[in-house]
């Protein structure tokens, strides 16, 4: 009975195997797309990046005429969605959403993807991170709560992602930038950015280091404030909160990031056609409306300076989690 | 007040509004039914969807939807032993126990009745009360949180009928599986075994079905003879739901405070609702000894406080943007994209939208009245099936449940041991839902017992000395003591009755 199944799984696979041998040629000859896309989220539904991934499909099986179809392989932290998009055929009918834990999660010896592993295409949004305390709390601007950080270390607790998080680096890059060590502010880990501001309105913590737009309804319902963002420039939606250059005169900024990348390997061809079918999605009304509606933050960055920006990230954060003591080597 | 009341109905009574609730609502009560697929998940589908309506309509969506999963995963669970969600894990024993005693009809007819009638007063206690529930959840920092989640693994031993001991070891087995990845604080992968589909370590949903259901199905191809169900017609679903109501007023009151209660304190949902819910019904019960044997106490208070949490924990998502449970925290996604941007200036700036959300929290619960009875009676034929072919069918629906969580086999392998696991324990005599009891309350242990620490330094003395969290330990060493109270009372007593004789 098993022997007789094995067999037959041998054969289909075999035959989906030849099946894909003669469809090949096919699909170089005729105009990409002519079958549906898949588009693969490494993270769950309902979320961000999904939601994220989800217009800009919408948007482009508009122009193109083709289904992209969203598909969450969630799991892992991440790395298993990850690894999808970069073990997939790299004939351009499947690609997914990178987010800024490719530039993480091998420095933590979780796998050895790396943005590399890609064909980049498009990088379409940034949220930097914001520095947010209790809206009652002895902290009104950047420089005093700097000031009180420097003058007694390890006194404040900060929170907003899990240890080893995007926010947990920001915070100890914005540290290492002003000349501390990563325990002057010990990092209290939660499930993400809403827990750590409801934490820090309890009194349970200090400060959050989130984005603006994620402590956002906190900071509207008068139990936080925003001090300052790590970016190069001020958040449009929130003009009142400044850059840490600006106050601080320190030139630190990061942020948490999404992006479109195929499989390594991709035919040039067809990577040029979709980056600049993101352009036109990225220029449309419908995807300004929603990410301004969400809150979230857009940036554009076609192929290479995309690759460039990973590069780039990928050694900053690599300095960040060796200051945490979070990297393997 | 009153025109924005009526602004409010107006806006609900919109041909596209009524629409998108009746259709979510089948669509909940089909999703929430399937063992594997949880009232998150069936919300989580939907978003997509809510791309292209208008904002009201878009809320409605999810609120008729989760509301209906939430009920409709008991039905499941009532006839085969097989929970649709893991917000009926709590009960289901009890509830497959009357359909034993050719009771399913009753037992159906509480979970929907109760289901309903908590909804309901869990909106007024959304109406009347969110600022003021909305400020207890800003008292509730990680040590408060860990007292909650330690009492809530103290049900273990409530639930289950099994000896303490067996109930105690099948929750440590549950933890020990928590453990598993690297969402725990330290962000250290833990029992990987360098394979990368365990670092986002076990979830709630495969471990649910396969304990419940694949192990059930094992239990059904084992046993020559299935156990006899009587073949009869339903009767009517809702007759003594009144007399019920009438007699079980503290279990409902008590069902609906712990639900309100539970519902708004982020990051406890639905589940831990009904867990403490059905334990405390059997700890102040004047009946214990019927709990597990198809006694419809239990199942009232439980009922009514799953769905009771799932309308306060709009609470904090509406005020702050901080999600009560996980099916609000896809709730929150979908308010901002549609402009209605949660804070306190949605209660005044669009009181309107406000109004028009509670009021479509009414309907959907009652409408999940007439609609409830439809699904029973459709479903009920499954008793009248040959046993084959549904076991056959619930094998095929518990795959695909599980691989759509994630479009991931490694579920489905997940979803096998955990049946096999589940086979051996209850084989055994050790409680299957302890073990998901573990599992479930696992992480926010830890989670909440790590950070505490880290935020103390490393002291204790916070446990004790925050106003709210002494409370909670007193409480937790009450309950944890009292047994022993009870033993030396009775030991005394014992020595005390040949002195009399």
């Amino acid at each position: 009975m098993t022997d007789l199944t094995r067999r037959g799984f041998v054969a289909s696979a075999a035959a989906a195997a030849t099946a894909g041998v003669i469809a090949k040629p096919a699909i170089a000859q005729s105009a990409w797309p002519n079958r549906p896309v898949t588009v693969v989220v490494p993270w769950g539904a309902g979320g961000g990046t999904d939601a994220t991934a989800r217009i800009v499909s919408s948007i482009l099986e508009k122009n193109l005429g083709q289904p992209f179809n969203v598909v969450n392989r969630t799991g892992g932290s991440g790395v298993v969605g990850h690894s999808a998009i970069a073990t997939a055929a790299p004939d351009g009918y499947t690609i997914g959403m990178i987010t800024v834990e490719i530039t993480m999660m091998h420095h933590q010896g979780l796998t050895d993807l790396k943005h590399s592993s890609y064909t980049p295409l498009a990088l379409m949004n940034e949220d930097p991170p914001g520095v947010q305390v209790k809206a009652d709390g002895p902290f009104k601007d950047i420089k005093q709560l700097a000031d009180f950080i420097k003058a007694n270390p390890g006194k404040l607790k900060a929170s907003g992602t899990g240890q080893g998080g995007i926010w947990h680096l920001a915070l100890v890059g914005w540290l290492n930038a002003m000349g501390l060590k990563a325990d002057a502010v010990p990092w209290v880990p939660s499930n993400g950015a809403a827990p750590a501001m409801q934490d820090l309105a309890a009194g349970g913590i200090d400060l959050v280091t989130c984005s603006v737009p994620e402590g956002k309804a906190m900071i509207d319902a008068g139990r936080a404030r925003s001090l300052a963002i790590m970016a190069a420039q001020r958040n449009p939606l929130f003009p009142d909160v400044p850059t840490l250059n600006e106050t601080l005169g320190i030139n630190y900024s990061v942020g948490a990031w999404r992006g479109i990348a195929g499989p390594k390997g991709m035919p040039a061809d067809v990577a040029a056609k979709l980056t600049a079918e993101l352009k036109k999605a990225y220029d449309s009304n419908e995807f300004k409306d929603f990410m301004k509606a969400r809150g979230f933050g857009t940036v554009w960055a076609p192929a290479q300076e995309f690759d460039a920006f990973m590069a780039k990230g990928d050694a900053s954060m690599a300095s960040a989690m060796k200051a945490a003591g979070l990297a393997k080597s | 007040m009153l025109d924005t009341l009526f602004e409010g109905f107006r806006l609900v009574f919109q041909t596209d509004v009524l629409i998108a609730i009746i259709g979510a609502s089948i669509y909940g009560l089909v999703v929430g039914s399937l063992p594997g697929l949880s009232a998150t998940m069936a919300t989580a589908l939907l978003v997509p969807v809510t791309f292209y309506m208008s904002p009201i309509a878009a809320v409605a969506t999810i609120i008729a939807a989760s509301a209906m999963a939430i009920f409709s995963g008991d039905i499941p669970g009532c006839l085969l032993r097989i929970p649709g969600t893991p917000a009926s894990a709590a009960y289901t024993d009890e509830a497959f126990a009357m359909t034993k005693k050719g009771e399913a009809e009753t037992a159906l007819g509480i979970c929907l009745w109760f289901s309903a009638l908590g909804g309901i007063i869990g909106t007024i206690s959304l109406i009347v009360m969110a600022p003021l529930l909305a400020e207890m959840a800003f008292k509730f920092s990680t040590f408060e949180y860990f007292w909650l989640a330690f009492l809530g693994l103290m049900c273990a031993t409530l639930v289950a009928r099994s000896s303490p001991p067996k109930a105690i070891a099948a929750m440590f087995l549950g933890l020990l599986v928590s453990c598993v990845g690297i969402e725990n604080p330290a962000g250290t992968p833990r029992f990987t075994f360098g394979m990368t589909d365990l670092l986002g370590g076990i979830e709630v949903i495969p471990v649910l079905v396969g304990v419940f259901a694949v192990a059930e199905i094992m239990r059904g191809m084992a046993l020559k003879d299935p156990p006899k169900i009587p073949h009869r017609k339903f009767g009517s679903i809702l007759k003594g739901q009144w007399e019920l109501t009438k007699t079980h007023k503290p279990q409902q009151v008590r069902g609906n405070i712990v639900g309100i209660i539970i519902g708004v304190l982020p990051g406890a949902g639905a589940d831990m609702a009904a867990w403490v819910s059905y334990a405390m019904a059997k700890r102040f019960s004047k009946t214990p000894e019927k709990f597990g044997t198809g006694h419809p106490e239990g199942l009232i208070e439980a009922g009514a406080s799953n769905n009771a949490s799932l309308a306060s924990g709009w609470v904090p998502s509406l005020l702050f943007g901080i999600p009560g449970d996980t099916i609000t925290a896809i709730a929150i996604g979908v308010l901002y994209m549609k402009g209605l941007n949660p804070g306190p200036t949605l209660f005044t700036e669009k009181a309107s939208s406000m109004y028009a959300l509670y009021i479509i929290f009414i309907i959907a619960n009652i409408i999940m009245i007439p609609l409830g009875i439809m699904m029973i009676r459709a479903s009920s034929t499954v008793l009248r099936l040959p046993r084959y072919t549904v076991m056959s069918v619930i094998v095929l629906l518990c795959a695909v449940g599980s691989f759509a969580t994630g479009n991931n086999l490694f579920l489905v392998v997940l979803v096998a041991i955990f049946g096999v696991i589940g086979y051996v324990m209850e084989k055994n005599g050790y409680p299957v839902a302890a073990l998901v009891l573990g599992v479930v309350m696992g992480t926010m242990v830890e989670q909440s017992f790590v950070t505490s620490l880290i935020k103390s330094d490393g002291s204790i003395i916070p446990f004790f000395s925050r106003p709210v969290a002494a409370v909670l330990a007193a409480m937790t060493f009450a309950a944890l003591l009292w047994p022993a109270v009870v033993w030396l009372m009775k030991k005394r007593r014992a020595a005390l009755e040949p002195a009399a004789r």
